[in-house]
Order: structure tokens, then sequence, then C-alpha cells
């Protein structure tokens, strides 16, 4: 049982849960992630560790609220527990050991590239971020990563920082040079834009990939990947690639493999909430 | 009550059937097939045993369960001492009972088989280990003396809680660690609740932590603590972490939705109950028309698993024909009754799909059974122009698996064979003093009992290590 001790909510649909998982806490690196299983019945799902307390023995989870699983997550308050967390699963990030970075956040994409800017800084190398969101209430870890470096912020609406997306911000930055590596995190279609715009620069470009996942250790092949026309499996292989050898478009399709059933679960879940009938029963 | 029957009234009994819930009707649902010996029938199967001096049976089982004596106790009506003999050898039998290849281990080697059919040794087993359960009560333990040495076991199948049980009834403090949420291996996320139910590993798993076997969950070795950080906090270790890598074919189309590996699969449904999908949060694709690829034990779960989803055409494609299926005798029999469609003869070459990257289809490639290969199994041989297409929409993948390589590489000091398996002695010794391993990760994928055996062994030599260090 993990103790949930805070909750914050850091943008309409974003919360941000701290949770005890002391050994997690102690050693977990930049990329690495945990699997969840909130209790008896209930999935189990991949969340980026985003950062840890290793004195108070807890780890930081951002979760956006997509579906039924993220949402009863959400729906915990501190003083509740969360059952199963095991972890620190994936490869830690390939960190550049010197020279400048640029780390580009989308939506909850952010979170994960929060302690991959730590790590960099931690090593020395200047960080340089750029994150987006629709309007400027969907901006996140602004502060977080201001501790780290230069902070760019996009909104879609220009309601706050740059008006544009991230991509665009990302090509000026690159363009003036002196860029060593690119780190790119968000929603598919991003990361597929920034590498459509680091590919021809011949930059070097990290993206975390986001398959479903069951197990994360490596048994079941259902996160698998192709990453330069070979298969891998995004838990024990990844879940960082080479961004110019990703086929994005086998993953976009693979995340859609449960649409039709994640939607009748959601329904469902909205029904039984509100006539408070909820009952997960297996497990 | 049984002293007084001859051997030529024993001739005379009949093998007893096992009865099992109707074809039709368990098609259509998760519960077990079969529905285990009454105490009548148990009685009546237990006379059939002549209890042989120079019992067969016994040499044929891996474990060497004393078979002819716990089998004389079930005729005498004393069914607390056959559990108590019973456990004695095989620390698991409700779970070997029923999953267990009797066919081709005691039962084979029956004498009554010489002339007719043999003991139902397996049934028997399960029986006895059912009737335990219900009367945990009448089975006394002696407690052990606490040597104070410390062993951690590093998975929770078959291999590691027998070992965990042998370990503690020789004194040591036992932590086994899992890296999934619940604790049984292959048991409780790849056998099929219909033929091995949850509840039964469960209790086996329970019985195990009565008797002081610690067990954490939630705790992948190699990420969450290393081989070499287990070794500097215990006095010794067993790894049973199990043949868990799913082996693809490599054929073109094999990522589009609705292709599977069985591990996956099985998983969904036995792990995560997606069988219970929405009230359980896991979905799986259930398919209309599913092709299950592969002729051992996991392809005959996944291809009943995938007709009790609802899949109104499940079918076997296996390259070689029935006589060198790999799978239980008694699991091909179920399938055929339940309406399994076998494709003998049959390779794969591609998965395809429409436009939308849905499986739609295998093409497929007949076969002819050539010379026999090193196993002595003749081995399949395409016939040239022979493709035609299976239409499914559903693959399962259940063509074997490997070693997981997620522990190993994190600990380059322990020796491997070619395949990952880890090298280790008869008695389970690795190349690391202290360390010791067993089940699948040594032998890839191979069955319970085996696993169970090299849990005994391994037991008993970390237990002679511990003395003499
Ligand atoms: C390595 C990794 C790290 C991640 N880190 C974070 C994070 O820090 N914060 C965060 O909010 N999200 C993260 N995700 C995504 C998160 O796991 C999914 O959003 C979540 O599983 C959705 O579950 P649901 O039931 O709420 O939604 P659903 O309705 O089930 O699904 C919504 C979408 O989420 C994806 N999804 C569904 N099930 C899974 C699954 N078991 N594994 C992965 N994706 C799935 C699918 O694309 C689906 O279309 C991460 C994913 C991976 C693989
Ligand atoms: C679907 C299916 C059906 C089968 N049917 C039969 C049958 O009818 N009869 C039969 O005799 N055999 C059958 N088998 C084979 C049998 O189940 C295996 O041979 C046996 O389970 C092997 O036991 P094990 O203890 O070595 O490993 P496993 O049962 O594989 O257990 C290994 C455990 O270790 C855990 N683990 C893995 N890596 C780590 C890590 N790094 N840290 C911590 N824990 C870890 C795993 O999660 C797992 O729980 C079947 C197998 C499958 C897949
Ligand atoms: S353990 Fe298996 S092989 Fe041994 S007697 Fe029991 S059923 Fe037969
Ligand atoms: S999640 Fe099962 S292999 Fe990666």
């Amino acid at each position: 049982m993990h103790e949930v001790l805070s909750k914050k909510q850091l943008s309409p649909n974003v919360t941000r849960l701290d949770v005890m998982a002391r050994r997690i806490a102690e050693i977990r690196q930049p990329g690495q992630f945990v699997i969840v299983r909130r209790g008896e019945g209930a999935e189990r799902i991949p969340l980026t560790i985003a950062d840890a307390d290793p004195a108070a023995g807890s780890i930081a989870l951002v979760i956006q609220a997509v579906g039924k699983t993220t949402r009863d997550l959400v729906a915990l308050n501190p003083g509740d527990a969360i059952q199963d967390i095991s972890g620190p699963l994936g490869r830690p990030t390939d960190l550049i050991a010197s020279g400048r970075a640029l780390c580009v956040g989308g939506g909850v994409g952010t979170a994960v590239i929060h302690p991959i800017a730590q790590g960099l800084r931690q090593r020395g190398v200047a960080v340089v971020s750029i994150i987006g969101g629709r309007s400027k209430e969907w901006v996140i870890f602004e502060d977080d990563l201001r501790k780290l470096g230069e902070v760019i912020v996009c909104t879609d609406d220009g309601s706050y920082g740059r008006k544009g997306f991230v991509t665009d911000a990302a090509k000026d930055v690159l363009a003036a040079g002196g860029v060593d590596c690119v780190y790119a995190v968000g929603p598919v279609p991003m990361m597929r834009a920034v590498v459509a715009v680091t590919k021809p620069l011949g930059v070097e470009t990290i993206v975390s990939l986001n398959p479903v996942m069951v197990d994360g250790t490596g048994m079941c092949g259902g996160c698998r990947v192709s990453v330069g026309n070979e298969t891998k499996f995004a838990c024990v292989d990844g879940p960082e690639f080479d961004g110019h050898l990703v086929d994005f478009d086998l993953l976009w399709d693979r995340l859609g493999t449960y649409r039709t059933q994640e939607q009748e679960s959601l329904v469902r879940h909205e029904g039984s909430c509100r006539i408070g009938l909820e009952k997960p029963n297996a497990g | 009550m049984s002293a007084k029957i001859t051997t030529r009234e024993r001739l005379k009994i009949d093998r007893q059937a096992m009865p099992e819930r109707d074809a039709t009707a368990r098609a259509a649902g998760f519960s077990e097939v079969n529905l285990g010996f009454t105490e009548k029938l148990a009685m009546l199967e237990a006379q059939r045993c002549i209890q042989c001096k120079e019992p067969r049976c016994v040499a044929g089982c891996p474990v060497m369960v004393n078979i002819p004596r716990f089998i004389q106790f079930i005729a005498d009506g004393d069914l607390a001492a056959a559990a108590q003999n019973l456990l004695g050898d095989n620390a698991l039998p409700a779970i070997t009972g029923r999953v267990c290849p009797q066919e081709t281990q005691c039962e084979i080697e029956c004498i009554r088989g010489l002339k007719g059919m043999s003991v139902a040794i397996g049934h028997l087993e399960r029986f006895v280990a059912d009737w335990a359960s219900r009367h945990a009560n009448q089975i006394v333990a002696t407690p052990p003396q606490p040597t104070g040495k410390k062993v951690a076991v590093i998975g929770s199948g078959p291999a590691g809680l027998t070992a965990a049980g042998e370990l503690v009834k020789l004194g040591h403090e036992v932590t086994v660690y899992e890296a999934l949420h619940k604790p049984g291996g292959v048991l409780v996320y790849g056998i099929p609740e219909f033929r091995l139910p949850k509840k039964i590993v469960q209790e086996e798993v329970e019985r195990l932590q009565r008797a002081g076997v610690k067990i954490e969950c939630n705790v992948v070795i190699g990420r969450t603590y290393t081989l070499q950080e287990l070794r500097a906090r215990f006095d010794a270790i067993f790894i049973a972490n199990g043949a868990g890598l799913p082996m693809f074919m490599n054929v073109p189309g094999e990522n589009l939705k609705g292709v599977y590996s069985a591990n996956e699969y099985l998983t969904r449904v036995n792990l995560m109950a997606a069988y219970q999908f929405p009230s359980a949060d896991t979905p799986v694709i259930a398919g209309k028309r599913v092709a299950v690829v592969g002729g051992g034990n996991v392809a005959m779960d996944a291809v009943r698993t995938a007709r009790r989803l609802g899949a109104s055409s499940a079918m076997i494609v296996y390259r070689r024909t029935k006589k060198e299926m790999p799978a239980r005798a008694e699991e091909v029999h179920h399938a055929e009754q339940e309406g399994i469609r076998f494709e003998f003869l049959v390779a794969p070459v591609e998965v395809q799909g429409n436009d939308q990257r849905w499986v739609t289809g295998l093409k497929c490639r007949r076969m002819e059974l050539g010379e026999p290969d090193a196993s002595g199994r003749r081995s399949p041989v395409p016939i040239p122009g022979s493709e035609f297409v299976i239409e499914c929409d559903v693959v399962v993948v259940a063509i074997g698996s490997r070693a997981n390589p997620l522990l190993t590489s994190t600990c380059p000091e322990l020796k491997l064979n070619r395949n990952g398996n880890i090298a280790a002695g008869p008695n389970g010794m690795t190349s690391l003093p202290g360390v010791f391993a067993g089940g699948d990760i040594v032998r890839g994928a191979a069955t319970v009992i085996l696993a169970m055996g090299d849990g005994k062994r391994a037991a008993q030599a970390i237990d002679g290590y511990l003395k003499g260090a």
C-alpha cells in the first residue's frame, strides 16, 4: 500500500500526486517510470516518475485524466492509498555529458521532461526548455523548469508566452545553433513534429514513447514499437528511443487498439459514479 | 476396509472417469472443466492400484512422489494420512494434480496401463490435495528450529514457491520477491481459470505464508534491487524468474492491431480478469475468428480462452501433426470437445490487415513432414505454391518463450548458456557462490513439476551450503 501524501491540481486535467514509495524514491533515475494499479480490479498503467523526495520517501506522479483509470487515480485524496506500485522501470535517459540540451514538453509530457532536465542540469549541461499548452491554465511545471535554465512557454491561443506550437519555438532555438541534443516528450503528433524539424538538421533527438503496457517487465510484448525497422519492447528497451528512427505511425495506430473499450469503460464509469455503484470485482 | 480386497478383484475395477462440466455449457464461461472425484469414486479408483513392490509410477514422477502409499491411504479411507504423505513429497499437489502431463510421466509407467488403463494418479492426487485444503486443521506440521539464515527467492512461480516452502521447513528465513502484483507466476498469469482456478493457487500461497514464507510483490529484481544488493543482504539466493520473454514469428504484419503474444492475451484475461470487462478495467480484443499459432499447452489455453470470450471460430494453426503436439492429451481432448478447429501442417507467412491496420487474415503455407530433427520429431518442410489465407480478426502467437534478460543483463558476473538461460549444475548451483537457480530460467520453457523438482533440490543444496558456511 502506498499512501497519497499530497495532491495538487496543475491544470484543468492534470493532477500531481505525491505518494509513498521509499525504495523507488531512493534510486529512480530520469526517464524511468512505475506501473501503478490502484486496487482490486483496476488496470495496470505506466506513469513517469516526475520527481522524488528520497528523504520523505515519496515520488511525484503527474497524471492527465484521460480515461477510467487515470480518472480513478486523480480522484484519490491525501490519506488514500494506491495498492500496487512497481518500479523503477525502463532504462534511464541517455543524458549527454556536457554542452547544451533543448527539452521540449507538450501537455503532461512536460512532467516527463522535468526529471530529464534535472538530470542534465546536475551534470552541468545547459538546459533550454520549451513547454506548451492550449492556453495559460494548461501550462505546467514552468516554475520547476525555470530553476534549471531558460524556459520558453508557448500557448496555442497566445494567452501566455509565445503564441503557437512548441515546434515553432524549437525551430528558432535550433536555427540559432549550439544545441547538442533534443529531448522531446508529449503527444505522438508533437513528438513526430519535433522530429520532422530536427531530422533534416541532423540534431540527435530522444523521444519517450507511451505505448499501452501491461507488466512493464518485457513479459507480454504488448508495448512493442518499431525503431529503425526493428521491433522493441518499450518497457525494457525504452521507453526512450532515437526519435529519428521511430515509426510514429505504428505507435499512433496501436494506441488506438482499445478505443471502443475505453469509451465503453468511461461511459459506464461516469454513469456509475453518479449513482455511486462503482464496484470493481476482480484482479 | 479395503484390506481384504484381492488383486483379482482390484483388476476387475474399471478406471473411473473424471466428472466434467458439459462441453457446450463450459465453453461459454470460465468455470473449471474438471469437477473432481467424489470420495466414492476416489476410493474405487484407489482400489485399482495393485500396490507394486517396485512401483514404476514413482520412477516416472520427476519428484518421486510415493504414489502407491498415498493411494493405499485413500483406499483405506484415511484421507488425513493420504494428505500428510502426499504433502511431504509434493508441496503443491492441488496444482500438479491438475496440470502435470501424467500421461507421459507417472501414468505411462503404471503397470495396469500395460493391459488396459493406468490408475488415474493425477485425478487421485488432485482429490487428496483438495481434501487437504478443506481440512487444513487436520494436518499437523512441526515448526522447525530457526537457523538464523536468510534466503531470498526471486520469482513466485512453482520453482520459487516450492523452494520457499522447503526452505522454511528447514528453519531458514525466506523472502520471495515477485515482479507482478500477485504471486504464482505462470500459474496465475498464464494457465486459465477453467483449468486451474486462481483460488487454488491462492490457497497454496497462503499455506506457505502461514508456514512463514514472506512474499513481497511489485519488486522487480534487476530494477528495484540488483542481484548484487540481494547478495549483500541475504545468505543465499534462489533465482526462479521463469522464461517470460515471448517469441514472435518475425513475419510481416505482426504489429497489426489484433496480434497478441500468448503471454499478453492470457495475462489480460487471467491476471487482469479481462473476461469480466467492463466490471474489471482491463480490456482484451475478443475476436470473432481467432487463430492461435502453436501446438503446446500455451496454445491450447489461448484457443480455449478465445472460445470462451465468444469467438465463433477458434482455431489452432500448427506446423506439424496432432501426434507431434506437445500439449497435454487431456487439453487437446477438451479442446476438441469444445469445438476448436485444428489446422495441421500449416505455417504462417504473413499477417494481413485492412487500411486501419486491424488484422483480417493469416496467410499460411502448407507443410509436409520431412526427416526427424535433433529432437526426434519429424521437421516440417513447406510445400511450394500452397499459400492460402485463414480469415481471422485476432491472431495469438504461442510459439514459445525464452529467458527474459531483465535480471541477468544487470548481473554480468552470472554465467549464462547460449540461449540466455542461467547455467546451473544439477543441484541448481550457479557460477556465483551462494546463488542457485532453477525452473524455466535454467531449463527453458518446461513444466510445472520440473520447476518444482528444481526448487526442491535447490532448497536442499542451499541448506547444505548454509550449514557449511
Ligand atoms: C512509459 C510511459 C509513461 C507514461 N507516463 C505518464 C505520465 O507521467 N502521466 C500521464 O498522465 N500519463 C502517462 N502515460 C500514459 C498513461 O499510462 C495513459 O494515459 C493511461 O494508461 C490511460 O489509462 P486510462 O484508463 O485513464 O485511459 P484509457 O481510456 O484506457 O486510454 C486513453 C489512452 O491512453 C492510452 N493507454 C491506455 N491504456 C494504457 C496502458 N495500459 N499503458 C499505456 N497507455 C495506455 C491509450 O492510448 C488510450 O487511447 C505514460 C505511458 C507510458 C507508456
Ligand atoms: C499458458 C501456459 C500453460 C502451461 N501449461 C502447463 C501445464 O499444463 N502443465 C505443465 O506442467 N506446465 C505448463 N506450463 C509451463 C509451466 O507453467 C512452467 O514451466 C512453470 O510455470 C515454470 O515455473 P517457474 O517457477 O520456473 O517460472 P514462472 O512460473 O514463469 O514464474 C516466474 C515468476 O518470476 C517472476 N519474475 C520474473 N522476472 C522477475 C524479476 N526480475 N524479479 C522478480 N520476479 C520476477 C515472474 O513474474 C513470475 O511470477 C504452461 C505455461 C504457460 C505459459
Ligand atoms: S507429481 Fe505429477 S508426475 Fe508425480 S505423481 Fe503427481 S501427477 Fe504424477
Ligand atoms: S509491457 Fe509487457 S512487455 Fe512491455
